[in-house]
C-alpha cells in the first residue's frame, strides 16, 4: 500500500483556502500533545539537582496523565484562543500584526514573481535606521511635515537596501536568496554601529539606545486607551490597494506570469529584470516602512533590541496567506495571536517564551506539507499490478 | 608579538571556525544534491542541547557527538519529508527549521542553565597536548581532528567515488539521473540527513569544547554564517575549509582589535568587523556568478523540487 | 535621583507593580500582588538568579499576604510593555522591573496606571504620578575588594575586565576594581574589552581568551554568563564571579564571587507598600545595609584573604572608600583631590576611566 500523488486538472480552490485553516487547526491538536507531554518543570529552574522522583503507583499515573493533558490544552488556550476573547488584547494584537502584515505583502508580491527576498528584516532595520535619520537632524523642531517626512525616509531606506539584492541579481546574476540574506546581517550590524556609537543619546547614560522620538515625530493613537496607531491603519490600507494591484492591473499580471511561466512572460514582453527590480524596491519599501513605524510607534526609539526577527516571522505569514494580501492580512492576525498569546501563556502557566516559536513552526510545517493537496490528489495504491493510472498519473509540468 | 601570542591566537582561531566548518560540510554535501537547506542555525541547536544533554546525564563526550549527530539528522527529517516528499517550498520550510530548531532547543534546555559540564578535551598525551609549542598541533578537541577528516573524506567521496558522482549528478541534473535510473530522492534524503548530522555535531562544539555551559541560542547566528560559508567556497571542499578559517580569523581579530586597542578599530568600527564576512560572501558571489554564465558553480538544480516527467 | 543601571532598571519597575496599598483599597484580605520582570531567564547563574533569590526570600517572609508571579526573557520594547500592562490587567499592583531595558515600559506604565507602584533597578526617571522609584546596589564597593585581591595576586601587574556597555554602573566597576588594586600595587593596570552585549557565552569566551593572551594574569567580567570564568579557570588566570557564587564553574580560579543580596530590600520595599508607608524614594545600598556581599574567598593565600576582609569590612564601618581622592582620570584631570571623595552622582553617572585603565571608552 502506497501513496501516489495525482495531479489534478487545475488547483483545487477549496485545498488553497482549506489548508491555512487546516493547519492552524492541526497545529493546536499536536501542540496540546506536545505540550502535554512536555511539561515544564512547575516552579521553574531553581534547582541545581533533579528533584526526587514521584512514587509510582496508577493513581499517580492516572493523575499525572490528566494533569499533563490539563496542561496541554491549557498552554493551547492560552496561546490561540484566550487573546482573541479578551478585549482588552485586542489592541495588542493589531499593534502586533501591523509589522508582520505590512512588510508579508511585499514579500508575498515578491514571492508570486518567485523572487526570495529574504532580506525583509534587513530592510525593515534600515527603513527604521533612515527614518531615525531624519529624526535625529528635526530633533529640536516641530511641525506637521516631520512625521511624514521620517515615513518617508523609512520607505526610500528600505527600498535602497532592497535593491541591492536586486542589482546584484541583474547585474551579475546572484541568487537573491542568498544575497538578501548575507545583507541583512550587515544591516544589523550597521544599525549597531550606529546605536552604540554616533547616534546614542548623549543623555542616555551611555546606554547603547538612541534619544527617544519627541511628540512631533510619534505615531498618533487612534483608538484611545490602546497603542494602536495610525500605523495598524496605513498598513491595512497598503494591503487592500496591493491586493488590488495584484488582481487587477497589469503589475499583478505581469508579476504573476513571471513568476509561473517565465518563458511565456519573455514572449509577452514582460522584463524579468524590470520585475526583479519592482519586486524588491516594493519589498524593500514596505518593510522599511515597517521599520520605521515601529521606531515612531510602539518602540519609540532604536536600541540594539529593535530587530525582532519580523522580517523572518512575515515569511511564514505571506505563505500562511498564500501570497495573497488580504490573506496575508488574517495570517498576520494568526501570528500575532500567538505572540501575545505566548507572553499570556507564560504569565499564567509558566510556559516558557520559546513555546511561540515551536507554535510558528509547527503552523508552518503542517501548511507547507498540505501544500501539496492542491496540486496533487492523493491515491491509495496497493502493491497488486495496478492498471490504470499510476504511470500517466505522475505528469508534472516544469515549475 | 610573541610565540606565545601567536600560539594563543592560533587557537582561539581554531576553536572559532570548527563549528562553521563542520556545519558548512554538511551543507555543502546537501546543496550539492540540489537542496537548500537554510534551517541549519536551528539543527545546530538542536545538537547543541542533544550533546550538552548527553554530558550532564552520561558524562561521555564521545556518546554527546553520536546524539547530536542523530538529533541533528533527526530534526533533518522535518525538512526532508516536507520538501522531498511533499514538494514544498524549500526556503520556506527551512526557515521554519531553524524557528522551530530555535523553540526546541530553548525549550529541552531549560532546565539545564547555569550548568557547567566537563569540556571535551585533548585525547593526545598531556606532553605534547600542554607543551607551549606542542599544543598548537596536538592541544585541541578530537571534534576539531574529525572537521579536517571530514574535508578530506567529502572532497574524496565528491570526486572519487561512484556514489560522490552520482549525488552531484543529482544536483546538476535531476531528470536525466532520474531517467538513468537512479533514486534522486533517495540520494537527496541521504544528503540532507548528512547535513543535519554535521550541523548537529557542528552546534555541539559550542557547549562540548568552546564554552561549557548551556545558553539559550548558543550558537549565536553561526548557522548562517556555515551557508554564507558554502556560497562563499564555491561549493568545494577545500575551499570550504580555507573560507571556514578566513571567517574565524575575521572573528577572532574583532576580539583581539578590541583588546589591543586604537589600531584595528582605526581601520575599522568593531561593527564593520563583525559584518566583514557577510560583506566578503556578497562580493564573492559577484564574482562567481557573473564569470560563469547560468549562476556560477552552483549545482544547477539547487533549491528546486524534483518533478519526474513519465 | 537614582541612577540608571541597565539592570537595576528593571528590577525596579517589578517592584512598582507590588504596590496594591496605593489603590487604597482595603485589601485586607485580598494578597498583595507582586509581579516581577526579568530580562532574562532566571537560572542564568548570576544576575537574574540573584533577583529571583531575593523575591523568594520576600515571599517566604509575608507567607500569604503576598502571591508573586514574576515573567522571565521579557525584551525591551513594545513586548516589555504589553507584558507589564498584562501583569496589571492581572491585579499587580507592585512591580519589580529588574534591568534598564524595559525603563521606558516601567516609566509608561507607571504614568498610566497611578494605583501602581513601581520599582526599577538601575532606572533614573521619575513619573509624575509619585510612584516609580529606582533601587540600585553599590557595586563598585565588591569591585573595589577584587581589586585588591587582584593587586595582590597579579605577577605581572596586569589586570583584565570583560565589560559590556559603557553604562555607568561598568564604568564604575572597572574604576573602582583600577583604583582599589592599586592601591596596592601603583603600577598595576587593567585592560578593558568592551563586549556589546550582556549574553553571549562564546563571545564571552573569547574575549576573556583574548585578554588573557594580552598579558592579564588576573580577570574579573562584567557578563551574564559564567563563560569567561570558565575560561579563566582552564587558564589558571585567578577571577571573580558576579551576581551570584560561581565558583562551580571555576573550583580553583574562581576566588570569590559578588553576591546581590535582593531579598532585604525587596522585604522592605513590600512591607512599605503593606502598610501603606511606601514613598518614592530611591534605593542605593550596599555592604552595610546587607544588599552586597561577597562570597567565601577560596584558594588564595592568607594574607590576601585578610586584606579582602579588611576592605569589605571598611565598607560597613565607614572607614575605607574606593572613591576617596586623589582621584586621577585617564587624561589627567583631577576628578576628586586629595581629601575629598566622589558622590553618589558621580558615581551613578561615571562615564570617565580612571588612571591606569588601559582602554578607551568608546565613543
Amino acid at each position: 500500500m502506497r501513496l501516489k500523488f495525482e495531479k489534478r486538472p487545475e488547483p483545487s480552490r477549496f485545498m488553497l483556502y482549506a489548508t491555512p485553516v487546516g493547519a492552524v487547526i492541526i497545529t493546536m491538536i499536536i501542540g496540546a500533545i506536545l505540550f502535554g507531554v512536555i511539561v515544564p518543570p512547575p516552579s521553574h529552574g531553581f534547582v541545581a539537582t533533579p528533584a526526587v522522583p514521584p512514587p509510582v503507583d496508577l493513581g499517580t499515573i492516572l493523575s499525572g496523565i490528566g494533569s499533563h493533558l490539563s496542561f496541554g490544552l491549557q498552554a493551547v488556550y492560552q496561546v490561540f484562543i484566550a487573546p482573541l476573547v479578551t478585549s482588552y488584547k485586542w489592541g495588542d494584537i493589531a499593534v502586533k500584526a501591523s509589522p508582520l502584515i505590512l512588510i508579508g505583502v511585499g514579500l508575498a508580491v515578491g514571492n508570486r514573481a518567485a523572487i526570495w527576498n529574504i532580506g525583509a528584516e534587513g530592510q525593515y532595520v534600515v527603513g527604521g535606521l533612515a527614518g531615525v535619520g531624519i529624526g535625529l537632524l528635526t530633533q529640536k523642531m516641530t511641525g506637521v511635515w516631520i512625521l511624514p517626512s521620517m515615513l518617508l525616509a523609512g520607505l526610500i531606506g528600505g527600498a535602497v537596501w532592497g535593491a541591492i539584492p536586486a542589482a546584484l541579481k541583474n547585474w551579475f546574476n546572484v541568487n537573491e536568496t542568498l544575497s538578501s540574506l548575507m545583507m541583512t546581517y550587515v544591516a544589523i550590524h550597521l544599525m549597531n554601529h550606529m546605536v552604540t556609537g554616533p547616534w546614542k543619546d548623549p543623555s542616555g547614560f551611555s546606554f547603547p539606545q538612541t534619544p527617544l522620538v519627541t511628540p512631533s515625530q510619534t505615531l498618533p493613537i487612534i483608538v484611545p486607551g490602546t497603542y494602536v496607531h495610525l500605523g495598524v491603519v496605513i498598513t491595512l490600507i497598503i494591503a487592500v490597494v496591493v491586493w488590488f494591484l495584484m488582481s487587477r492591473s497589469l503589475f499583478g499580471f505581469q508579476v504573476r506570469v513571471v513568476g509561473s511561466a517565465p518563458n511565456a512572460a519573455r514572449h509577452g514582453g514582460f522584463s524579468q529584470k524590470a520585475t526583479v527590480w519592482m519586486v524588491f524596491l516594493l519589498s524593500g519599501g514596505l518593510a522599511g516602512l515597517a521599520g520605521i513605524f515601529e521606531v515612531t510607534g510602539p518602540f519609540g526609539q532604536m536600541s540594539l533590541g529593535f530587530p525582532q526577527n519580523y522580517g523572518f516571522t512575515a515569511i511564514i505569514v505571506a505563505f500562511l496567506g498564500r501570497l495573497n494580501p488580504l490573506g496575508v492580512i488574517l495570517a498576520g492576525i494568526v501570528l500575532a495571536v500567538t505572540y501575545v498569546g505566548g507572553d499570556l501563556a507564560q504569565s499564567s502557566l509558566q510556559l516558557p517564551n520559546a513555546s511561540k516559536g515551536i507554535f510558528q513552526a509547527m503552523m508552518l510545517f503542517f501548511l507547507l506539507a498540505s501544500d501539496i493537496l492542491i496540486r496533487y490528489r492523493v491515491r491509495f495504491i496497493s502493491n497488486a499490478p495496478a492498471p490504470v493510472a499510476s504511470a500517466a498519473a505522475m505528469r508534472s509540468p516544469a515549475e | 608579538m610573541s610565540v606565545e601570542f601567536l600560539i594563543s591566537v592560533i587557537i582561539t582561531i581554531v576553536g572559532a571556525s570548527t563549528p562553521i566548518l563542520l556545519a558548512g560540510l554538511g551543507e555543502l554535501v546537501t546543496e550539492k544534491s540540489g537542496v537548500l537547506n537554510l534551517g541549519v542555525e536551528g539543527m545546530m541547536l538542536v545538537g547543541a542541547i542533544a550533546g550538552f544533554a548527553t554530558v550532564d546525564m552520561t558524562g561521555s563526550p564521545w556518546l554527546a557527538v553520536i546524539v547530536a549527530a542523530l538529533a541533528g539528522a533527526g530534526v533533518s527529517m522535518i525538512f526532508a519529508v516536507l520538501t522531498l516528499s511533499l514538494r514544498a517550498n524549500q526556503v520556506a520550510t527551512g526557515l521554519a527549521l531553524t524557528i522551530f530548531g530555535t523553540g526546541l532547543s530553548t525549550l529541552i534546555g531549560h532546565g539545564y542553565t547555569g550548568r557547567p559540564i566537563k569540556p571535551f578535551t585533548t585525547i593526545f598525551p598531556d606532553a605534547l597536548a600542554l607543551h607551549p609549542i606542542g599544543r598548537v598541533l596536538f592541544g585541541y578537541s578530537p571534534l576539531v581532528y574529525f572537521s579536517f577528516i571530514m574535508v578530506a573524506l567529502v572532497a574524496w567521496f565528491l570526486n572519487s567515488t561512484r556514489p560522490g558522482l552520482i549525488l552531484r549528478a543529482v544536483g546538476e541534473n535531476d531528470l536525466s539521473a532520474h531517467s538513468i535510473g537512479y533514486s534522486v530522492i533517495g540520494v537527496r534524503y541521504g544528503a540532507v540527513a548528512f547535513g543535519g548530522a554535521m550541523a548537529g555535531i557542528g552546534g555541539a562544539t559550542f557547549p562540548l569544547v568552546l564554552t561549557p555551559l548551556w545558553a539559550e541560542g548558543l550558537t549565536g547566528g553561526r548557522g548562517w554564517i556555515a551557508i554564507a560559508l558554502v556560497v562563499f567556497s564555491g561549493w568545494k571542499p577545500t575551499r570550504l575549509l580555507a573560507g571556514a578559517y578566513f571567517f574565524g580569523l575575521l572573528g577572532t581579530l574583532e576580539l583581539y582589535a578590541k583588546a589591543s586597542g586604537t589600531v584595528f578599530t582605526a581601520l575599522l568600527p568593531s561593527e564593520g568587523w563583525a559584518a566583514l564576512p557577510y560583506l566578503a560572501t556578497v562580493i564573492v558571489l559577484a564574482v562567481i556568478s557573473a564569470s560563469k554564465s547560468g549562476g556560477g558553480n552552483a549545482p544547477a538544480c539547487l533549491g528546486r523540487p524534483f518533478s519526474p516527467s513519465a | 535621583m537614582i541612577k540608571l543601571n541597565r539592570r537595576t532598571f528593571v528590577a525596579g519597575a517589578a517592584a512598582a507593580a507590588s504596590l496594591p496599598m496605593l489603590a487604597g483599597r482595603a485589601s485586607a484580605a485580598d494578597p498583595l500582588k507582586v509581579g516581577y520582570i526579568y530580562v532574562g531567564p532566571i537560572n542564568d547563574g548570576g544576575w537574574n538568579t540573584a533577583h529571583e533569590a531575593g523575591r523568594q526570600q520576600m515571599l517566604k517572609k509575608f507567607g500569604d499576604k503576598v502571591t508573586s508571579q514574576d515573567v522571565e526573557n521579557v525584551r525591551e520594547g513594545a513586548d516589555g510593555e504589553r507584558v507589564l500592562r498584562e501583569r496589571y490587567n492581572r491585579g499587580d499592583r507592585l512591580r519589580y522591573a529588574t534591568s534598564f531595558g524595559c525603563m521606558e515600559s516601567a516609566v509608561k506604565v507607571a504614568q498610566a496606571f497611578p494605583d501602581v507602584t513601581v520599582e526599577m533597578c538601575t532606572g533614573f526617571k521619575p513619573s509624575s504620578n509619585n510612584n516609580l522609584s529606582n533601587y540600585n546596589i553599590r557595586f563598585h564597593q565588591a569591585r573595589s575588594v577584587f581589586g585588591t585581591m587582584a593587586g595582590m595576586l597579579s605577577k605581572t601587574g596586569v589586570g583584565a575586565y570583560l565589560a559590556t556597555y559603557p553604562v555607568p554602573e561598568v564604568v564604575s566597576g572597572i574604576n573602582s576594581f583600577t583604583l582599589a588594586a592599586r592601591r596596592v600595587n601603583p603600577n598595576f593596570k587593567t585592560k578593558v574589552i568592551w563586549l556589546n552585549t550582556w549574553y553571549d557565552p562564546a563571545k564571552e569566551a573569547d574575549g576573556a581568551r583574548a585578554l588573557i593572551d594580552q598579558g592579564a594574569d588576573v580577570m574579573t567580567q562584567h557578563t551574564d554568563s559564567p563563560a569567561a570564568v570558565q575560561v579563566c579557570e582552564s587558564k589558571g588566570v585567578p577571577t571573580f564571579g558576579q551576581g551570584s557564587d560561581q565558583s562551580q564553574f571555576g573550583p580553583t580560579m574562581c576566588k570569590s564571587s559578588s553576591l546581590d543580596l535582593w531579598g532585604a530590600f525587596y522585604t522592605t520595599r513590600t512591607q512599605a507598600v503593606l502598610d501603606e508607608t511606601w514613598k518614592p524614594e530611591d534605593t542605593y545600598w550596599g555592604m552595610k545595609e546587607g544588599a552586597l556581599d561577597i562570597a567565601e574567598i577560596k584558594n588564595v593565600p592568607d594574607d590576601v584573604k585578610a586584606a579582602a576582609l579588611k576592605v569589605k569590612q571598611g565598607w560597613i564601618d565607614g572607614s575605607y572608600n574606593v572613591y576617596s581622592g586623589p582621584i586621577k582620570a585617564q587624561d589627567g584631570t583631577v576628578k576628586a583631590a586629595e581629601g575629598a571623595a566622589l558622590n553618589d552622582g558621580d558615581i551613578l553617572g561615571m562615564n570617565w576611566l580612571v588612571e591606569g585603565v588601559d582602554g578607551t571608552m568608546p565613543s
